[in-house]
């Protein structure tokens, strides 16, 4: 194993010349690919596209602060509208396509009848502040998930409102400073250790809260050294941030040492629940002896990722954290729900407020509405299925690709780029070529302990014949490359997607994060420039 | 299971693919100890779809919909006709069931919309950039302080009592965790408040909302000045993102972040969440951002197109030296944000803004015609709090009984402060009707 300092995530390197989507048409189009201006290079004055009715007239009661000339916004009609995005939403891959084996990122089937149920009348119209006696059903919506979620984790409390995986990370490491705080330790455990393989949401969650992050070295077998994770740990730390399944996608093999080597020495162990789909319902975390780990809904339970979110990232607590979660939470008097908010008097010591409201209710219907098809039987088959077709793939690709480590693996499969010396094709470049095969490429250069690395995670919802034919696509690859005459080809693509390789240096270099009417240079209408 | 494609006969090829007897072994690495022998207990099993919807059917039925009764509730959450093409748009599976665009070439209808959505945020706002969203109004504006201090150099934020009190909560839980100082002033449900004496060479910035939280809509032209003399910065929070339709946009009264809840525009009300922060600033502190950012560029070919960019201040490249550890954000309701403002454009805009405005206006006039109802507001947007001759609890739980969702008493958010006891918060938008006004102001009258 290598270690690489390469953290370009891409972005190194120049734009590859060549061409092979000019085909010349009057129009930039190539069939179904439609070139699309932006909003702003298409409105006009006098078009809208909603009907209101004329406002009554009223006595303005403004201050005297009317907004003075306009905002800029452009004019379109509803069915401009309609197909303007129903054009930019074709330039995306998605779940919904094919196999996205995007590591870390747990890209699985999205069931519609989660987006319905979040839409039910009564569930999607709901006010966050309606009088509780008139939200009684959603409040025990979220306490039946919270349910789900403390049995499924075996621990006894959960914090809900947190807005995603990040979120939920700062939740949990809030909950550990004020367990700190509450022992008088704060100000002397000021360390945080982290592997070096960690998501870099990790190390940025602990220096945000004023913890220093100590890296610890990982063994030969991809796993925490456990030898200098003891030697590391002393009356100095604070909390271990670890994610388990790890991001190499391997378990933690001495989890439960190290559980007791942090407890031993007065620290708390986080755990970065990312990965939690490799075990959900096959392990329970809480036995592992974790203090905290937070779930994102948008992995495990099949919320939408959306583009990047909404996602949503309820916590788990330890008893000896509980007492610290934020509020607000459910509780239960009688057969009545309340919501305990801001200022209640509560058992423990409440680190305060990490949201407005309640937490991501949209993302708790769908999550729940996900579980409850799945049941505690369905879910440990998620997680046997998730981990089969990791290995599945790991197996057959094994002889022509370089695995990162010794198998098996959870569920997801990490290669390192060593079937690549010597081509020319870097494992950017071979990620750019799956795109030409129809596939969203892997994970690539993460975790930063593998050179190159590319981090496979099929999940439990590929179909077998897809898995075969996506691995046929990556040994066909891998053949092209160690021919060692095609690193020119491999450095061009993709070719036949909607753009081909972008400029990324130009884009930070001279920012542009708007449209203005000066971005065109003039005289020249930015579609034409397109087509040409 | 219906979403699990494998066969028993394709599982046990796959198992002699790869060499193993069993599922079990592919386990090996979990401690014995916490292996479970079987499916986790004191669970249901699984449940065809029928079954899953009517239980959701029986947690809807337990609660009372905005749309079955007269409703008037604002305080940070906004109830809007959302038109049916943005459903329906962020429903494509191209949109609803992508990630954040890594790979720009096969994900340019996310980048291409969140550029837009950027470009949307900036005009309303009037400020030079904003990024791809945050979380929601609450976190974005938590996220605005912290920038500030980064910028200053400076720990001390002072927060208005104007500002919705849940915000100031999670400012305040960020500063003590995140150590820095936050002075918060005293509520302020009258609008009188003014900061400018409070700023001194310590502070990093002052945060106000406006309209407040109480609905009064003040100019903070002065205080953006005051603020820039002793070298801090103004954050202008909108959690009504509706209103800049009509009023003057905090970028022309000199703030320096801006942060709105965009939730009003095409995002339901949702029970909280999600919702979508906007955040902006001035190009001076573009690189000073939280969050992702969309930026234009060319391909290859030497096509425009768009990549995400300045990621050198994120998290997965700088780690613990980063900007924010904000990873996911509000991608798929910035883009209901996004289509329903192109929807509604310039003229949609302004005139949704007119009839928010104006509906409220009736509203305040009906109430305040009410015997012991006495209206605190001089202006308003479309938001404003009456002062009740008893506590404003019990008369929302009075109205509730008669299935009247009628306002946010303040003593909800702001416990145990007997000054706002009898205070209640009303918002009226273009979906409140006479047919639900008369209702409301008659019941209003047998329960005071």
């Amino acid at each position: 194993m290598v270690q690489s300092l390469d953290r370009s995530q891409g972005r190194a390197g120049g734009v590859a010349t060549g061409s092979a989507n000019n085909h010349g048409t009057y129009t930039g189009n190539r069939a179904l690919q439609i070139e699309e201006p932006l909003i702003f290079e298409m409105g006009q004055t006098g078009r809208c596209g909603v009907d209101l009715p004329e406002p009554p007239k009223v006595k303005e009661r403004l201050n005297g602060l009317r907004r003075k000339g306009t905002i800029g916004l452009p004019g379109l009609a509803e069915p401009q509208v309609v197909q303007h995005y129903t054009r930019l939403s074709q330039k995306n891959y998605a779940i919904d396509m094919g196999v996205y084996p995007l590591g870390s990122c747990t890209m699985k089937h999205n069931p519609r009848i989660n987006e319905k149920v979040a839409r039910l009348p009564g569930i999607g119209d709901l006010h966050p502040l309606q009088p509780v006696s008139t939200v009684q059903g959603a409040l025990e919506l979220i306490d039946s998930l919270a349910h789900w979620l403390k049995t499924l984790t075996g621990m006894p409390a959960v914090a809900m409102s947190p807005a995603a995986g990040a979120h939920g990370e700062m939740c949990g490491m809030m909950a550990i400073a004020a367990a700190l705080e509450a022992k008088g330790e704060r100000a002397k455990r000021k360390t945080v250790l982290a592997p070096e393989s960690a998501h870099g949401t990790n190390p940025a969650t602990a220096a945000a809260l004023g913890f220093v992050v100590k890296p610890i070295p990982a063994n030969d077998r991809g796993r925490v050294d456990l030898a200098a994770l003891k030697a590391a740990l002393g009356p100095d730390v604070a909390a271990i941030m670890l994610t388990n399944p790890n991001t190499c996608g391997l378990f933690e093999s001495d989890i439960v040492e190290i559980s007791k080597a942090v407890h031993e020495a007065g620290a708390y162990f986080y755990c970065d629940g990312a990965n939690f789909n490799a075990i959900v319902g096959r392990v329970r975390p809480g036995d592992l002896g974790i203090d905290c780990m937070h779930i994102n809904l948008h992995k495990t339970f099949s919320t939408p990722h959306g583009g990047g979110g909404p996602g949503a990232g309820p916590v788990v607590l330890s008893a000896p954290l509980a007492p610290y979660a934020p509020y607000p939470w459910i509780v239960k008097d009688g057969d009545t729900w309340r919501v305990a908010e801001d200022g209640a008097k509560v058992e423990g010591a409440p680190l305060g407020r990490l949201k407005a409201f309640h937490g991501q209710m949209g993302m708790f219907t769908r999550a729940l509405a996900y579980i409850m098809s799945h049941g505690a039987d369905g879910l440990k088959q998620v997680a046997e299925d998730a981990v089969l077709n990791a290995n599945y793939v790991m197996a057959a690709l094994k002889d022509v690709m370089s695995p990162a480590f010794e198998g098996p693996c959870m569920h997801e499969a990490l290669f390192d780029d060593s079937f690549l010396k010597d081509t020319g094709v870097s494992t950017l470049d071979f990620a750019k070529a799956m795109i030409d095969e129809g596939y969203h490429p892997m994970t690539m250069y993460f975790p930063l302990v593998v050179h190159g690395a590319m981090l496979i995670e099929p999940t439990e919802t590929v179909a077998k014949e897809d898995l075969d034919q996506f691995i046929g696509a990556l040994r066909s690859l891998t053949a092209k490359a160690k021919t060692g005459t095609a690193a020119e080809d491999f450095k061009a693509a993709p070719l036949y997607a909607p753009r081909r390789r972008l400029d990324e240096t130009l884009a930070a270099r001279k920012p542009v994060l708007r449209w203005k009417p000066s971005n065109n240079p003039p005289g020249i209408d930015p579609l034409k420039q397109a087509a040409e | 299971m219906r979403y699990l494609p494998l066969t028993d006969a394709d599982r046990r090829e796959m198992l002699s693919v790869i060499g193993a007897k069993s599922v079990d072994e592919l386990f090996r690495d979990v401690p014995a100890s916490a292996r479970l022998a079987a499916k986790v207990g004191g669970l249901p099993d699984h449940q065809g779809e029928l079954e899953v919807e009517r239980a959701f059917q029986g947690f809807a039925a337990k609660n009372l919909s905005p749309a079955s009764t007269p409703f008037f509730i604002g305080a940070g959450a906004y109830r809007h006709h959302v038109p049916a093409t943005v459903d329906y748009m962020i429903q494509r599976g191209e949109f609803l069931t992508s990630y954040t665009p890594y790979q720009p070439e096969i994900t340019q209808g996310t980048l291409q919309y969140l550029f837009e959505f950027q470009t949307q945020v900036t005009l309303l706002t009037g400020m030079d950039v904003a990024n791809a969203s945050m979380y929601d109004g609450s976190t974005g504006t938590a996220e605005a302080v912290l920038m500030a201090n980064r910028i200053t150099r400076r720990h001390k934020a002072l927060i208005s009592g104007g500002l919705h009190p849940q915000y100031r909560s999670v400012i305040e839980t960020t500063a003590k965790w995140e150590g820095f100082t936050a002075a918060l002033s005293k509520t302020d449900a009258e609008g009188l408040e003014d900061l400018i004496a409070a700023v001194d060479r310590d502070t990093s910035c002052v945060v106000v909302q406006n309209p407040s939280f109480f609905g009064h809509i003040r100019d903070f032209t002065k205080l953006a000045a005051a603020c820039h003399a002793a070298g801090a910065l103004l954050i202008v929070v909108v959690t009504e993102v509706v209103s800049l339709g009509l009023l003057m946009p905090p970028g022309e009264m000199g703030a320096d972040i801006v942060v709105c809840e965009g939730q009003s525009i095409g995002n339901g009300l949702g029970f909280g969440g999600p919702y979508v922060g906007l955040f902006a600033t001035r190009d001076k502190y573009m690189r000073q951002m939280p969050g992702r950012l969309v930026g234009e560029t060319v391909d290859a070919d030497g096509k425009r197109g768009f990549v995400l960019t300045l990621s050198t201040r994120e998290q997965h490249i700088r780690r613990e030296k980063a900007t924010s550890n904000i990873c996911t954000n509000a991608g798929l309701c910035a883009l209901a944000f996004t289509v329903h403002l192109t929807l509604l454009g310039e003229a949609g805009f302004a005139r949704l803004a007119e009839l928010n405005h104006a509906k409220a206006s009736q509203l305040a006039d009906k109430l305040a015609a009410v015997p012991g109802v006495k209206l605190l507001n001089d202006s308003f947007f479309n938001e404003f709090t009456v002062k009740l001759p008893k506590p404003a609890a019990e008369v929302v739980e009075a109205l509730a009984a008669k299935r009247i969702l009628g306002g946010l008493p303040v003593s909800r958010l702001i416990p145990n402060d007997p000054s706002v006891e009898n205070l209640l918060l009303l918002a009226a938008t273009e979906t409140a009707t006479d047919a639900g006004m008369d209702p409301l102001v008659a019941a209003l009258k047998e329960v005071l």
